[in-house]
């Protein structure tokens, strides 16, 4: 029972972590609790029709098929939410500012609220059909214990939405001055450990060589498998033993996505001095 | 623009090293079974230095997740099939590993001398 509420709440983390700041990032953008719980359904759904399709999507790309569809999902989630950074460097702070928004804004807010409908659904995608997968092991292996599941899934899927919705209020009570830095770092570190992530899968699928590895190993300071360790990997792709290739993702995809940041608000800045 | 030039050169650092990556395709090749939920043989001697392709073969009806913080690899096997893993280069040293889905029996650890 306690394990299957520790495997649980592990999965579950690190959908919730994301989507924690995810919500706080895009608060102020109209309509943006129906577009975060539709990315939650399709989410689950999707991971319902991936853990069902496991054996077809193993066999692809001759049994590789698993880790090219990881890295992919991730990858895309990465794109995504690098321009939502990007985008919020310029519109973020007018949200926040005025409750009511003017028309223009609506139609951004649209565009960025696809985008946090995709991020999300991806999150719980990926984590969601690992869930079902081993929830539907122990189901099929011991029909006894089907309720003791449920109740187990329950817990570790409660306690890891607390998290979640800790890190989101949390999020909410930053003076508003130091908001949009706070979620942008964020959701930049979180962009950037998921591309450390992707980088894991090909180097398991043998498409990328892993060069140095492990290129630390921290596991006896703070063990991945810790609270600790779970939550930091989930916030900022922590890991005890990464590989040199993964941390060449990691900075890669942290400097690329600065820099857009820093050029999107420099035009910004630009074009308003070109206005007045 | 400074930021440009460094984002072109990250770009190019990061395709010159994908280029460089050795295909070995002389890889040596392991097998695990699982049986039971329990990894046969429970401990696999490995050389040291060498990339490893790991087949392992789910017998179970049921997934597994074959997971190792040490090797740093987490992998889906679905019920009666054979799954592919690479590992290492390692240096020597014992690399334990779990199914994660049945973490009670289902313990392994592969050696590397």
């Amino acid at each position: 029972m306690f394990g299957t509420i520790i495997i649980v709440f592990r999965e579950v983390l690190e959908a919730a972590i994301l989507i924690g700041i995810v919500a706080a990032a895009t608060r102020g953008i109209p309509g943006r609790n129906r577009w975060l719980v539709g990315g939650v359904v399709l989410g689950l759904l999707g991971s319902a029709l991936v853990a069902f399709s496991t054996e077809s999507i193993a066999t692809l790309a001759s049994g590789m098929g698993q880790e090219l569809f990881n890295a992919t999902v991730l990858g895309i989630a990465v794109v995504m939410l690098a321009w939502h950074n990007i985008w919020m460097t310029t519109h973020g702070a007018q949200l926040a500012a005025s409750a009511k928004s003017v028309g223009s804004e609506i139609r951004d807010g649209t565009q960025e609220c696809s985008i946090l409908l995709v991020v999300i659904g991806l999150a719980v995608l990926r984590e969601g059909s690992e869930t079902v997968l081993f929830l539907y092991g122990i189901a099929t292996s011991d029909a006894n214990s089907a309720s003791t599941m449920l109740m187990a899934g329950a817990i570790g899927l409660a306690a890891g939405a607390a998290v979640g919705y800790l890190l989101y209020a949390g999020l909410l009570r930053v003076p508003l001055r130091w908001f949009f830095t706070a979620t942008s770092v964020l959701v930049l570190l979180l962009a950037a450990g998921m591309a450390s992530q992707a980088a894991r899968f090909l180097i398991q699928a043998d498409i990328i060589p892993s060069l140095a590895a492990p290129l630390w190993d921290t596991s006896g300071l703070l063990p991945a498998q810790s609270i600790p360790g779970m939550l930091l990997h989930g916030l900022i792709g922590y890991e005890d033993r990464p590989s040199g290739m993964q941390m060449i993702f990691y900075v890669v995809v942290l400097a690329a996505i600065a820099l857009g940041m820093k050029w999107a608000s420099a035009t910004h800045n630009a074009k308003r001095k070109g206005v007045s | 623009m400074i930021s440009a030039r460094l984002v072109s050169f990250l770009i190019a650092l990061f395709a010159v090293l994908l280029l460089v990556s050795p295909g070995f395709a002389d890889d040596t090749e392991f097998a695990l079974v699982i049986k039971d939920h329990r990894f046969q043989p429970a401990e696999l001697l490995v050389p040291a230095g060498k990339k490893i392709k790991l087949k392992v073969q789910n017998q179970d009806s049921t997934p597994e997740e074959f997971e190792s913080h040490d090797l740093n690899r987490e992998k889906v096997i679905p019920g009666n099939s054979t799954a592919t893993i690479y590992i290492g280069p390692l240096k020597e040293g014992r690399y334990p590993f779990v199914g994660e889905f049945n973490e009670k029996t289902a313990q392994g650890v592969i050696v590397a001398k």
